[in-house]
């Protein structure tokens, strides 16, 4: 506890304006349940950052979801944070009381199962995550292939995360100091892809940890840098991440998807940033299995989680927030998801906000 | 070994019920008032004002680490009860279950029912067995519905409670929420998850000496102790202040809750009781609750105030404080 105090003095006597991003929307969770940002002095702002896979995804894409289940004998099975996330004019949980076969999963092993026990029917996994995810599913798919399950299929949102990075940096519009870089996404990946961001952009880039300790740590070595004037990848969270990441994770990636540009909600288009099934693994694609197309893009009125996800804005300073867009009614996806500014911003609120 | 199943039969009214009954409930359950075997129990029942509670346990798994349906089943409506100050007596229980459910389940089911209510000084009096067809059930539901006396003179509800008074949880939190989402997701620790599912009669010896210094109780179930502090609040019109640092909880569920993205305070526990007390008489009750064995990990955790009326503040560890709100929506795993 002391040293948890002492960083956070230390971190308090910095005086420079400095603006902070946290990637991960695990951080933000963490940060608002800790009240690390009411504890931060006003010259040092973080940001909340597109990771949160559920945030992230187009509307285009929830729609080509939407279109998906609505046709006959298709059991969907979906990570329960999906459910609630607004497509346009509807939502997995709503096709679901008007008769579409949507469960909820744990793992991709349940839609395995789920394939194997109904024969006549086709079971659909919806992917979604970063690198995080992606390999447990690639698992389940080559598994598929080994055993040929014929009925089982994959509709893969799956994106990574390295570009999405790049392309903040690269946003003008966009001043970022340094990141604190996911920790579990730099399980899989490892330390490298954050120094070559690092250098690149000329930006610290610290992978951390999820414990408030680690926080203040990751937050601590990234004003250290920034007052070095250095830019350098580092790893806080050395007892998960190794340098080299998980090899057999990237692996399992590697063998199953390949990479092609995605539509990022709030960052557009980022060329090798979603990953799709490879050709050898074309069968298990739901995409082109059922045969939906890339659906235009209908923006929410109103909705301002693009600029929550780049950092532009902070959830509160959207006219919807806590008003007409709460956990129990949501407009945009950042407040449906666990991993969601908005909802971290809402669930976890200071005193002082309460109006 | 036979694979013997409840089916539709088991439920008619007929021979098979009355097999049913007699093999598995009666001869667990046996007593002077169930065994009479009439349409309804005809007990005595002491002078004075009895608490009622009723609750119904549709739980997925059935057997999870530290306790079944069965044993939940009992200790949560005897925990209601004890929570409305009243010494647990009598329970009537009634089962739906679906066609097909093994038998084998059943008995370790009611055996661990009659377990549970002998340990926690409790009768189980009348009961109701009714089997649906394939599908229209999950397995199994008990409802149960319990009575107890209430000592002369105790009136626990939040109207009661004033600013000052201290706020104890009896133990740590979030251990059967953890223990049951594990079982779900098939995921293990080395330290394994178990539900602190437990009757928690022995508060009575705490209500019998601490009379209506105490306040008020409640069991944190479903929603955890968030929700309950919440709940309160709103009830008693009062502030509620907690110290992150003191509310206890075990390393596992620490653990896996940052893990799992979940936060203790959230997870159900289904063998703790809040209670709150005098400012005068917290500091005995604590010292008493600790050195009984159900509630040797009690801990003072903070205080009801005047003002914010209605709500929770909590003061993290870091010394940040916020609100601590009631869940909206429903408490899930993260994805990554």
């Amino acid at each position: 506890m002391k040293y948890k105090l002492s960083l956070l003095q230390a971190i308090q006597d910095e005086t420079r304006n400095i603006s902070l991003m946290e990637v991960c929307g695990t951080h933000t969770m963490a940060i608002a349940r800790s009240g690390i940002r009411e504890l931060l002095p006003s010259n040092i702002k973080l940001l909340s950052g597109p990771g949160c896979p559920v945030c992230v995804t187009s509307q285009g894409d929830i729609d080509g979801v939407l279109e998906l289940v609505r046709k006959q004998d298709i059991i969907l099975i979906t990570f329960g944070d999906m459910m609630r996330v607004p497509g346009t004019g509807s939502s997995l949980e709503e096709e679901r009381s008007r008769g579409a076969d949507i469960r909820i999963g744990y793992s991709p092993r349940d839609a395995l199962r789920a394939a194997q026990e109904n024969p006549g029917k086709e079971v659909v996994f919806l992917g979604i995550g970063f690198e995080t995810t992606t390999p447990a599913i690639g698992a389940a798919i080559e598994e598929a292939r080994e055993d040929g399950i014929p009925n089982f299929s994959v509709f893969s949102l799956h994106k990574i995360v390295p570009p999405a990075l790049e392309a903040l940096f690269a946003d003008a519009e966009i001043k970022i100091d340094g990141l604190i870089c996911p920790g579990h996404v730099g399980a899989v990946i490892g330390l490298g892809p954050f120094e070559k961001l690092a250098s690149q952009y000329g930006k610290p880039c610290v992978i951390t940890g999820f414990e408030t300790l680690d926080i203040l740590e990751g937050i601590f070595m990234l004003l250290q840098q920034i007052q070095k004037a250095e830019a350098r990848g580092e790893n806080q969270y050395k007892r998960i991440v190794r340098d080299q990441g998980n090899p057999v994770a990237m692996g399992l990636i590697n063998q199953v998807f390949e990479t092609v540009p995605a539509r990022w909600r709030g960052l557009g288009v980022i060329p090798a940033s979603g990953l799709k099934l490879r050709p050898e693994y074309a069968r298990f694609d739901a995409r082109r299995k059922f045969d939906i197309p890339e659906m235009e893009e209908i923006p929410i009125k109103g909705c301002a989680c693009g600029a929550v996800l780049t950092g532009k804005i902070i959830p509160t300073e959207c006219a919807l927030f806590g008003r007409s867009c709460t956990p129990l009614q949501p407009v945009g996806p950042c407040m449906v998801s666990h991993e969601g500014s908005c909802a971290a911003y809402y669930r976890y609120m200071p005193l002082e906000r309460k109006k | 070994m036979k694979d013997e199943r409840v089916l539709l039969a088991h439920g008619s009214g007929g021979l098979m019920s009355q097999r049913l009954i007699d093999e598995v409930f009666k001869k667990a359950w046996s007593n002077e008032i169930l065994d009479n075997m009439l349409d309804g129990a005809v007990m005595e029942v002491p002078s004075g004002r009895m608490a009622m509670s009723t609750d119904s346990f549709v739980i997925t798994p059935l057997f999870f680490p530290g306790g079944d349906i069965g044993k939940l089943a009992i200790c949560g409506t005897v925990n209601d009860l004890v929570a409305c100050g009243a010494r647990p007596l009598y329970l009537s229980v009634a089962f739906i279950i679906e066609e097909g459910l093994a038998m084998d389940q059943l008995r370790s089911i009611v055996k661990s029912m009659a377990e549970t209510a002998e340990e926690a000084g409790i009768k189980l009096i009348t009961g109701d067995t009714k089997v649906v067809e394939k599908g229209s059930a999950d397995r199994v539901f008990i409802n149960t519905t319990g009575i107890g006396f209430i000592p002369e003179g105790i009136d626990f509800r939040p109207g009661r409670i004033e600013p000052g008074d201290k706020i104890i949880v009896t133990g740590q939190v979030g251990d059967h929420g953890l223990a049951i989402l594990s079982q779900r997701e098939g995921l293990s620790f080395t330290t394994p998850a178990l539900s602190d599912c437990a009757p928690l009669y022995q508060l009575g010896e705490i209500v019998n000496k601490y009379g209506n210094s105490i306040k008020c109780m409640r069991d944190p179930t479903r929603g955890g102790l968030a929700t309950v502090l919440n709940e309160i609040a709103g009830q008693a019109q009062i502030g509620v202040r907690v110290q992150e640092a003191d509310i206890p909880v075990s390393l596992v569920v620490r653990g896996a809750c940052d893990m799992l993205g979940m936060d203790p305070l959230y997870m159900a526990n289904e063998g703790k009781m809040v209670i709150f007390a005098a400012a005068d008489a917290a500091e005995g009750i604590l010292a008493d609750l600790q050195s009984l064995p159900q509630t040797a990990d009690a801990a003072v955790i903070g205080e009801a105030t005047s003002e914010p009326e209605g709500m929770v503040l909590i003061t993290t560890e870091l010394g940040a404080r916020r609100i601590l709100g009631m869940l909206e929506g429903e408490h899930v795993p993260r994805i990554c």
